[in-house]
């Protein structure tokens, strides 16, 4: 007799538990939702008043390209000069980070150790900061003050420690020390090693720190709003004029085609991080 | 392919100190002659590793330490010069290649043509028994086919010796057992210089022509596989190499006077303070009336082939037997040992 | 060649970029920040000046107060989707990381489309009959702004840290009769204190200099990147500027800095 009660308190505490752990799991799901929600929906709202003839009136003043075109015809400019200078960025970090990044990591020691903290300076001190040391120090050319070359080298500084240290992830991971010996012991001089085995086994984190270097110079605003001229806008600097003059529409619809140039890249960025994980113990 | 080849290798008072200023390696000075395999044999951080490494060209030896390749000075050239074959404990196969562009990369750097380079590696490929595998991604590989992958790529430019660092160490028991054999045999075949780092002692003695028995960077003992198991040169040797009974009494008139009775030892010996070592195969296991030597079984371990039965009372510690498999002991017995005086080994020095 | 000069001319042209582009214009900046009529005390300017002062600590409690509410969301939400595997669950890790490399102007249009003056809350409210609810351009709306590109990083870190808990411990504890708060308060919380300390240090550093969203959203807010831009372009206030963005680096520099001596290496700001 007693036996059945408890018995049965067991149970009934048991669906109480149970209950519980549901209610618990919606109002995570719900939360969780909810912050999704405040990070998705102005994006959604940005695109869909880059394509509505009238956002003021809504959706049934009907759906129009034509915020597009404007925004291509008036910023034109500034997506293809921004193109240019990622690409450029690009460029000299993987000329200038992959190689420093093998040597960093192969060398170790203090010096390594300090040269490696001092690139990383530039993710901590705000870009501002920086802009302002550059226009400091070399505002006085006026040809390179001119040049989209003077944005150029900012996002250089800035972007560079993303290709390091991801080079460097990926050169621990593989032990890199030790195929570098192999390579040595079947003859292979400093040069060659680096090109026949160093770099294609750096390549997931040269990729990795390629698709990152090209979405930070694409968006980067901070240095560039002081660093350019009314020649040298580049998109987030003639964003940040549409979002001051322009009406809501184009605003929208230049955010949209930036949208359509960044979300590739993350998605990118995303699928390459996934397909590191699972198998991600190399060797 | 049966020819000795490779070189003669000398390492001439060769030491080693780390920037943090850790002696990794006393002064050693070694002979390894042409076609010789010498293992390098000692528990991690003896300096055996380091010692292989500065033979491969990888490290350099303190101020005044020689490496001669066949009497030629090799101490400063780089080892992407030296012409030596490495595997690696890891193997650090590299993962951009296939299996065949691993094995040809060595040739493809001294610039072996095309044609050639491919027939040598299918020659490695048979040697080595990875047909079929040529064209599989490293990652794609067990462990032992990766270990046969770095042995095909270490000797395919034909090295003036080859240096083996740990290179089973990575396996499990069984198929490190398999390796060893098929290790033995190439090796053999090839008649190559080589050098092996282990800390296994029957893969030392299984591949070694001669071994090099290392201890906290000096070398303890050099010898035949024979030679080291049943004439060590010290208790080191004696305990590390196989197990031993270490024995410490007192010896009159060619026997060791010890608590569980007397120890008759080889002819010739002085008396006075003495400390031996016996092999726990040595000793057989007889009835306790009548035996010079006796005492109570402590513990007795069925080990499949064998039994190994403990037995206090014999000396200050307790004495380890192995006995036949069918014998019928068991704790707290009172036995007898019969030891043959030539299986007594007198360690010259009773220093541990 | 030898591998030693090999890596030595691997490093020079980063040497070089670095010395030529980073650290001489920040040698500069600093020796500038002394050159105004107040020289040296340009610096103690920032914490004596009144309203330098106020700004400095308005922006320092926006900064904390950010990164307080963001590591709350995103462990709440962090620990959720670690744990349980559902349906729709990689595209709800993906919304909420995707922001991740929004840039501050665009991240405070975002604000502008939610709060501002044609805005989703003021439509709601208005619709609901209320007042219509515009926020977006005062400091709730920087609020929220900084909230928007902190959330992605600190989630992601704190995702990472949850997955390398060892189940072990957790089971551990409730073998030993702990319930689910005793769990979560003795045992998961203290776990992911490095990750807190991490992502936190590089929340604060972000929020304390995040010029893009203040730019696009504050016509009158008071922080520090926009008090040095305004000296900057509109008083020409050269000096000043620059010992204010040399006084902003260092409490940016030194939040990482901290966080990663307790913590340990990985942590780094960005944007």
């Amino acid at each position: 007799m007693r036996r059945e009660k408890a018995h049965r308190a067991a149970r009934a505490s048991g669906s109480l538990a149970s209950l519980r752990r549901r209610l618990v799991f919606a109002g995570q799901l719900l939360f969780t939702l909810a912050v999704a929600s405040f990070l998705v929906v102005p994006a959604f709202l940005s695109i869909l008043a880059g394509v509505t003839a009238n956002y003021f009136v809504g959706i049934r003043s009907g759906v129009t390209l034509q915020w597009v075109v404007q925004v291509l015809t008036l910023y034109g400019d500034t997506i293809m000069r921004s193109l240019v200078i990622a690409l450029a960025t690009l460029a000299a970090t993987l000329l200038v980070g992959v190689p420093a990044a093998y040597a960093l990591y192969r060398r170790g020691g203090r010096l390594s150790r300090l040269i490696e903290e001092v690139i990383t300076l530039p993710l901590a001190i705000p870009g501002l900061a920086i802009a302002l040391a550059l226009l400091l120090t070399y505002g006085g050319i006026p040809e390179f003050r001119r040049s989209w070359l003077f944005i150029l080298v900012g996002h250089v500084v800035f972007t560079l420690p993303f290709m390091v240290r991801s080079v460097i992830a990926v050169l621990a991971a593989i032990d890199v020390k030790l195929l570098d010996e192999s390579a040595a012991s079947l003859g292979a001089s400093a040069w060659r090693r680096f090109r026949d085995v160093i770099v294609p086994n750096a390549q997931p984190g040269i990729l990795a720190g390629a698709l990152m270097v090209v979405t930070l110079s694409l968006g980067e605003f901070n240095l560039t709003w002081m660093l350019h001229t009314p020649l040298t806008k580049t998109l987030p600097v003639g964003l940040a004029d549409s979002y001051a003059s322009m009406r809501l529409e184009i605003a929208s619809a230049y955010t949209l085609v930036f949208f359509v140039m960044i979300v590739p890249l993350l998605v990118a960025m995303q699928w390459i991080a996934g397909r590191g994980r699972p198998n991600g113990e190399r060797r | 392919m049966n020819a000795t080849h490779g070189v003669a290798v000398s390492v001439a008072a060769c030491a080693k100190t780390f920037a943090d200023g850790t002696r990794a390696l006393q002064s050693i000075t070694l002979e390894i002659a042409r076609g010789e395999t010498v293992v390098l044999l000692g528990p991690s951080g003896c300096g055996k590793t380091t010692l292989l490494r500065i033979i491969a060209g990888l490290e350099q030896p303190d101020r005044g330490g020689r490496v001669l390749f066949d009497g030629e000075d090799v101490t400063a050239v780089p080892i992407e010069r030296r012409m030596v074959g490495m595997v690696f404990q890891n193997y650090a196969l590299f993962p951009n290649m296939d299996v065949a562009d691993n094995i040809a990369y060595g040739l493809k750097i001294r610039g072996m043509p095309r044609k050639e380079r491919q027939a040598r590696v299918a020659e490695l490929v048979k040697l080595t028994g990875i047909e079929g595998l040529e064209h599989r991604r490293v990652d794609q590989l067990s462990g032992g086919q990766r270990q046969r992958v770095a042995l095909a790529r270490a000797v395919a430019p034909r090295p003036r010796v080859l240096l083996l660092d740990e290179p089973l160490a990575a396996l499990d028991a069984a198929l490190r057992e398999r390796l060893r054999g098929e290790l033995n045999r190439l090796l053999r075949m090839l008649g190559i210089t080589a050098v092996y780092v282990t800390h296994d002692q029957t893969e030392a003695m299984v591949l070694g022509d001669r071994v090099v028995v290392m201890r906290k960077g000096a070398i303890a003992q050099v010898g035949t596989p024979r030679e080291i198991y049943f004439s060590p040169a010290n208790q080191f040797v004696a305990a590390f190499v196989g197990a031993a009974n270490i024995l410490e009494g007192h010896a009159a008139h060619e026997a060791l006077v010890l608590p569980g009775g007397r120890l008759p030892l080889p002819a010739g010996g002085r008396n006075g303070p003495l400390v031996v070592m016996i092999r726990p195969e040595a000793i057989r296991l007889v009835a306790a009336a009548g035996a010079a030597l006796a005492g109570e079984v402590e513990s007795v371990s069925f080990v499949g082939d064998r039994l190994r039965v403990t037995v206090q009372g014999v000396a200050a510690r307790a004495v380890v037997v192995e006995a036949p498999n069918a014998a019928t002991v068991k704790p707290g017995d009172r036995v007898g040992l019969a030891v043959d005086p030539a299986c007594v080994r007198i360690l010259a020095d009773g220093s541990p | 060649m030898s591998l030693k000069t090999f890596l030595r001319l691997c490093l020079a042209p980063l040497v070089a970029v670095v010395v030529a582009f980073f650290l001489l214009p920040m040698v500069r900046l600093i020796l500038v920040g002394a050159t105004g009529p107040l020289g040296l005390s340009a610096y103690a300017a920032i914490l004596l000046e009144p309203r330098y002062r106020a700004t400095l600590f308005n922006t320092v409690v926006l900064a904390a107060a950010v990164t307080a509410a963001t590591i709350a969301i995103a462990t709440v939400a962090g620990l959720f989707l670690q744990r349980h595997r559902f349906p729709g669950r990689a595209l709800l890790v993906a919304l909420l990381t995707f922001p991740l490399a929004f840039p501050g102007v665009v991240v405070g249009f975002m604000i502008i489309l939610l709060a501002g003056r044609q805005g989703l809350i003021g439509s709601v409210t208005a619709a609901l009959g209320g007042e219509r609810l515009v926020f977006a351009y005062s400091i709730e709306g920087l609020f929220l702004g900084y909230l928007y590109f902190s959330i992605p990083r600190v989630i992601l870190t704190i995702m990472a840290a949850v997955e390398k808990l060892d189940p072990s411990l957790e089971e551990a504890a409730r073998a030993l009769g702990a319930g689910p708060w005793a769990v979560h308060r003795d045992v998961i919380l203290p776990a992911l204190k490095p990750a807190f300390l991490a992502s936190g240090a590089v929340a604060f550093a972000t929020a304390m200099g995040a010029f893009g969203t203040a730019f696009t959203l504050a016509t009158n807010i008071d922080v520090l990147p926009m008090l040095i831009y305004t000296e900057f372009t509109l008083s020409a206030n050269i000096a000043t500027a620059a010992a204010l963005s040399v006084g902003l680096g260092l409490v940016a520099w030194a939040a990482l800095a901290t966080a990663r001596s307790v913590a340990g290496r990985t942590v780094a700001a960005a944007g």
